[in-house]
């Protein structure tokens, strides 16, 4: 198209943006709020997802020991345990270890072993590692067969646990997204439509002296790609300064709880937000315009 | 996509004598739900005719303009405009269709807040003309209306003959094959009418092809030119040196 073409174009983008102030904030605001609710619902997953696959590389087995497996009975234990293909890695942890770790836990030492008044009532145990965490629940169920064997534990339940949690979040998360984004695009298409109602003499005699339709699509177009776009411009730069707040806060407070801060993955996430809020700028005045047009 | 020369419709131009016909119906009928508004309509414009559409209010004059300029399609029957079918035409097409066809309208159809030169250039910028181009052309049609000097001038500035040339010059500023024009004296009083009459005799004059639909009988009855008439959504009469109504 001629450049001049164009300037009439923006010109009257700029003319109709003028004249709608109040229902371009509504349509830009819904989209904004629908961006950002779905760019929270996508970092939450994100996160669940990161956390989870940390827990879940992290996950060891702890095989305690009966009392009676003592000396060579323990090392004849763990060569039976590292012979298990699966198995990375297989260290001992002793009873004698195991409260000294447990003090530190506490804090202020010697006092926990006093009020045990001298006896140890913890076991000796093996920490176990698997090469792929998916194999933990076979290891764990093999070793808890192996005789002197007392008790198997490891965090595969909070792992599930986690795994539904963002399976619901989802779930959640994609329904108020796409209610909110028919929401955005039912704005922005009545935006566009009283726009295109306030021009349609303007419109009737364009084609009647032979406007093609995209000269007449054109700036409505442009309309509703800006206040989608504007729209997700505020989500993102929200979405940016909470989200970086909140993680540099967690990693303050909370420095066991892992959170995603991979700038290229936030990268993304903000570039596909841009795109989807031009996206639901351009649907919205598609149908409208389509509307217009075929009658 | 824009096209610099307006005049030029491109492809599918039918070939030899037919060119010269500038409007053909061919046993054309057009049905809405239930009611017919034209039945069999057969007639031939042909270049550089001056014609006059009449008949009683919902005799289909108007369902034939709108068939002429495409905003309707006939329910049976073909239509050729410029040698182009309007049946088989795409819609993508139709722009270019108008581009070949001016209109004058009885509420004559400006811009309000657009100046009566910014009016006539409108219809240049929509289909691409080069601002050079317009700045010749405006004040070339606007001076052949009879509009010199107004050009700075709001529609609301204007009488009613003056917007109606107006109207007529932005129909016209894209030199079209054919100008049609819908009750365009019905606003104006009769010296006024008479004045817009003379400028499409005028501009019928000049080559182009002009044809009115009107209830104006002395205008029809004195210009002596080709009349339709329609009744009932047929095609009564089509007498050339006619008159509005029957000769007794």
């Amino acid at each position: 198209m001629l450049p001049k073409t164009w300037i009439y174009i923006v010109q009257e983008t700029l003319r109709s943006l003028k004249r709608n102030g109040w229902l371009n904030f509504a349509a830009a605001g819904t989209t904004a709020v629908s961006l950002f609710i779905l760019g929270v619902a996508i970092l939450l997953v994100i996160d669940t997802n990161f956390i989870a696959s940390s827990v879940e590389s992290n996950v060891e087995i702890m095989t305690y020991l009966q009392d009676r497996v003592q000396g060579d009975a323990i090392t004849a234990l763990r060569t039976q345990i590292q012979a298990i293909p699966e198995v990375k890695e297989v260290s001992f942890i002793s009873k004698d270890q195991a409260l000294t770790s447990l003090e530190q836990q506490f804090g202020q030492s010697g006092q926990l072993r006093e009020s045990l008044g001298g006896t140890n009532p913890l076991p000796d145990a093996f920490k176990v590692s698997t090469t792929d965490p998916r194999d933990v629940t076979g290891v764990a169920n093999l070793l808890s067969r192996m005789p002197g064997v007392d008790k198997v534990r490891y965090g595969q339940g909070v792992v599930e646990k986690l795994l539904e949690l963002t399976y619901y979040m989802r779930l959640i998360g994609l329904t108020i997204v796409v209610l909110l984004a028919l929401c955005a695009i039912f704005l922005i298409a009545t935006t566009i439509q009283l726009t295109m109602f306030a021009r349609r003499r303007e419109i009737g005699i364009m084609k009647s002296v032979g406007a093609t339709d995209w000269y007449v699509r054109w700036p409505f177009l442009l309309e509703g790609i800006i206040l989608g776009g504007a729209g997700a411009v505020v989500a993102v730069a929200v979405l940016f300064f909470s989200y970086s707040t909140l993680a540099s806060k967690v990693m303050e407070t909370l420095p066991f709880v892992p959170l995603m801060y991979n700038n290229l993955v936030l990268m993304q996430l903000f570039l596909s937000l841009l795109a989807a809020g031009v996206g639901l700028g351009i649907i919205g005045s598609l149908i409208s315009v389509h509307r217009y047009l075929q009658a | 996509m824009t096209c610099c020369c307006p005049c030029n419709i491109g492809s599918e131009i039918m070939a030899g004598s037919e060119v010269m016909r500038v409007i053909q119906f061919f046993n054309v009928s057009k049905f809405y739900n239930n009611s017919r508004a034209l039945t069999g309509v057969t007639l031939q414009i042909e270049k550089g005719e001056f014609v006059f559409l009449v008949g009683p209010s919902g005799a289909g004059k108007s369902t034939m303009l709108k068939m002429i300029f495409r905003e309707e399609i006939p329910t049976k029957g073909q239509i050729y405009v410029c040698g182009r079918s309007i049946i088989r035409m795409r819609h993508n097409e139709i722009p270019f269709l108008r581009r070949q066809i001016g209109m004058v309208f009885q509420d004559f159809r400006l811009l309000q807040e657009r100046t009566a030169y910014e009016n006539v250039a409108f219809a240049m910028q929509v289909i691409g003309a080069s601002s050079r181009e317009i700045k010749q052309r405006v004040p070339e049609v606007l001076g052949s209306m009879g509009l010199k000097g107004i050009g700075n001038m709001f529609p609301r500035q204007l009488s009613g003959g003056e917007q109606q040339r107006v109207a007529i010059a932005r129909a016209l500023v894209n030199k079209p094959a054919l100008l049609v024009a819908d009750e365009p004296t019905g606003n104006l009083d009769r010296d006024t009418a008479w004045e817009i009459i003379n400028c499409l005799q005028e501009v019928n004059n000049q080559g182009t092809t002009v044809v009115i639909a009107t209830h104006a009988r002395e205008i029809v009855d004195t210009m002596r030119q080709r009349v339709i008439a329609l009744e009932k959504g047929r095609v009564a009469r089509d007498e050339y040196e006619g008159a509005y109504a029957h000769a007794t």
